[in-house]
């Protein structure tokens, strides 16, 4: 019954008979308005007062472990779930519970986890976007869901200027979530509320090289 | 049992039910020209903006003009990594199929992402009929489904209810279909965000099959796109078994790279944001991560009908985000449901004709519901020309006889103006008598709401020579 339902819509489109219609033009900006692409610290600059704008926390970090710590002690985690392939010097400065997500663990077990720690696979300065691919440190997309406190290291050098950059170095096979600040809706009154279905709290750890 | 635009009067009386509503005036207004602020301000920060747009009506007509090859495109990819594809010709047919996979696997409640075009088919009432009960996730479709009501915008679905209408709906409904509303719930909305956190959560991690429907489907990789803000989407997505994915056939693009164009557009011209908080990607089913089981239902139901519509095609670009609508003087006055559809403001005053036929006199009627002012124009990002096209759909009203005076009138002026001397008479004629009709004429359909001008009694043609003369 598809397989005629599909002939019919195909003899449809072609009944339809529209011209042919030329490839796209692509005269737009690759990079931030406003911003010189080649500027890093002016790119980094604006990743974070671009997240800080959503109500995203960010700290910037050459070292992963402190930061790390502070965050979840500041943001009053007590429980954390960790991916696999996740560096174990990210955790090492921190007291609380930590749970490895192996075997994986249930959507009860995530749901009653404060915090999750993860990579990413991309960023986007211009709109303060984090991009997750399930690559390693990153897990699977229940784990960065249904914890209430994402917490996420990004490196400095993934930080691309627009989503063209982004978009050009993802995989679109793997299972993408881009994250563009805290879960949020503004369906009562046009008011924003932070906070609806996924986490309510995002901290992004910006890591840099040391300097010197 | 859900309701239904089933069945609606035309615009016209429709209208003239909801502007009486001054409750609902007043919030759509509050809720468009918030909207419009913060999309205007957005807009300007892209010095490229007209760049942008030109580009993503090139890569909709794109699809339009190679429909055929990227939806055999889409089906092979989608196969390919683990998917299966469905083809439905109409609402029937895809509501049979949604119901036959969610009976498949024995579940009597599934959870749904806010989708347009599973509003469009009724796909809830069909589940319903089926004993299985689908629960919307998105804060206004709850709102919408809690309060047995009709969603009146594309992206704001419940913009025509206030706080204090939503406290009491949450009160009343949210114990009847799971875990009740906090007790002493006030009309605060952060804490009905949080009363609709808590009882949709159980609902979440207890769903075995999830509806959804998608923003776009990249044809060249097989990806379907969802963007969203709450994360009800990705709860959705993500926790359950099986997933159902019901698409329009419009809603293919090209390439990959053409979404750094689409998701720029939509999420600015949605919202007032640069990205929306969340928007996810996939492509068939993963091992260890997601559903897996992974359908989709691709459908017509009207697209094609639409598709050989040469000026009317064009509004198969749309993208849903209901700039338009936030924008348009009818759309403020009347609110979304006036439209008789899923699909209100001018969006839905040319595409409901176009995916239905103007057999009827709900969608004949609606190409009418504009003052053809054009502000649509200039917002849509994709470029529908909405004033062109529904000055076509108004011409193929008239062709097809259903406003037989209009028709009379107008080729009769049409073979005065081509007669001078005639028309030169029946100018006279009209000034000498015009003083003479009493002051509330009626003309029918004309003056139900609006007054007949005088008629002058000197032509325009007397009064330039008299003037013209006076200057020479």
């Amino acid at each position: 019954m598809t397989a005629a339902a599909r002939e019919e819509i195909l003899r449809r489109i072609r009944a339809a008979a529209v011209p042919p219609a030329p490839e796209p033009p692509r005269h737009y900006l690759r990079h931030a308005p406003g911003t010189d692409p080649d500027d890093r610290p002016g790119t980094l600059a604006l990743f974070a007062e671009r997240l800080a704008e959503y109500g995203a926390r960010v700290l910037r970090a050459t070292d992963p472990g402190p930061a790390v710590a502070r965050a979840l002690h500041e943001e009053g985690a007590r429980s954390l779930v960790v991916p696999d392939g996740l560096p174990a010097d990210w955790t090492a400065d921190w007291d609380g519970e930590v749970r490895a997500d192996r075997p994986p663990l249930g959507k009860a077990e995530l749901d009653a986890t404060d915090a999750v720690l993860t990579s990413c696979a991309a960023a986007v300065a211009d709109s303060g976007t984090l991009v997750l691919d399930g690559g390693p440190a990153q897990g699977r997309r229940a784990v960065t869901l249904l914890p209430d406190l994402h917490v996420c290291v990004v490196r400095a050098e993934q930080v691309h200027s627009a989503l063209s950059g982004a978009l050009a170095v993802l995989d679109p096979a793997r299972p993408l979530t881009f994250v563009s600040g805290p879960s949020a809706t503004a369906d009562i009154e046009m008011i924003r509320v932070k906070g609806v279905h996924g986490p309510r709290r995002l901290v992004v750890v910006l890591l840099e090289a040391p300097s010197g | 049992m859900s309701r239904s635009f089933l069945g609606w009067p035309a615009f016209p009386e429709a209208a003239a039910r909801e502007v009486g509503n001054r409750q609902l005036r007043e919030n759509v207004r509050r809720a468009t020209h918030t909207i419009r602020g913060k999309r205007a301000v957005l807009a300007a920060e892209r010095p490229d903006w007209e760049q942008l747009r030109d580009s993503a009506a090139a890569i909709k007509d794109r699809v339009l003009a190679g429909l055929e090859g990227y939806l055999l495109q889409v089906e092979e990819k989608v196969t390919a990594a683990g998917g299966t594809v469905h083809w439905a010709r109409d609402a029937a047919e895809a509501n049979r199929i949604v119901t036959d996979l969610v009976r498949a696997t024995g579940e009597r409640e599934i959870v749904k992402v806010k989708s347009m075009l599973t509003e469009e088919i009724g796909l809830d009432a069909a589940l319903e009929a089926a004993g299985i009960n689908a629960r919307e996730t998105d804060l206004a479709a709850t709102i919408v489904q809690l309060g047995d009501d009709l969603p009146s915008h594309v992206v704001v679905p419940a913009l025509h209810r206030n706080r204090s209408e939503i406290r009491d709906i949450f009160a009343r409904e949210m114990g009847r279909h799971g875990r009740p509303a906090p007790e002493g719930l006030t009309d605060d909305p952060a804490e009905l965000a949080e009363a609709a956190r808590l009882h949709l959560r159980e609902k979440f991690l207890g769903a075995k099959v999830a509806v959804s429907g998608a923003n776009f489907v990249v044809a060249e990789t097989g990806t379907l796109v969802v963007v969203e803000s709450e994360g009800n989407g990705r709860m959705c997505l993500t926790l359950a078994d099986t997933l159902i994915s019901v698409v329009g056939i419009e809603k293919t693009v090209p390439r990959w790279q053409d979404l750094e164009v689409l998701l720029q557009l939509l999420a600015r011209n949605a919202t007032g944001e640069r990205m929306a908080p969340y928007t996810s990607t996939w492509t068939g089913t993963v091992d260890g991560d997601g559903p897996r089981d992974f359908h989709l239902v691709l459908v017509d139901n009207g697209r094609t009908r639409a598709l050989a519509d040469p000026v009317g095609r064009q509004a198969l670009r749309c993208i849903r985000c209901g700039a338009c609508m936030n924008t348009c003087p009818v759309y403020e006055r009347t609110g979304g449901h006036a439209y008789g559809s899923v699909y209100p403001g001018p969006i839905g005053a040319i595409l409901n004709p176009l995916l239905r036929g103007l057999d009827d006199p709900q969608t004949a009627s609606l190409p009418y519901a504009s003052t053809l002012c054009g502000a649509c124009n200039e917002v849509c990002p994709v470029r529908i020309r909405f004033t062109d096209v529904l000055l076509d759909l108004r011409a193929q009203v008239a062709d097809g006889g259903r406003h037989p005076v209009e028709r009379v009138a107008l080729n009769t002026v049409g073979a005065a103006m081509q007669r001078p001397l005639l028309w030169k008479a029946a100018v006279k004629g009209a000034g000498l008598l015009g003083p003479l009709l009493p002051a509330r004429t009626p003309v029918p359909g004309w003056t139900d709401n609006r007054a007949l001008p005088d008629v002058p009694g000197e032509s325009f043609r007397t009064w330039w020579k008299r003037n013209e003369g006076e200057r020479a």
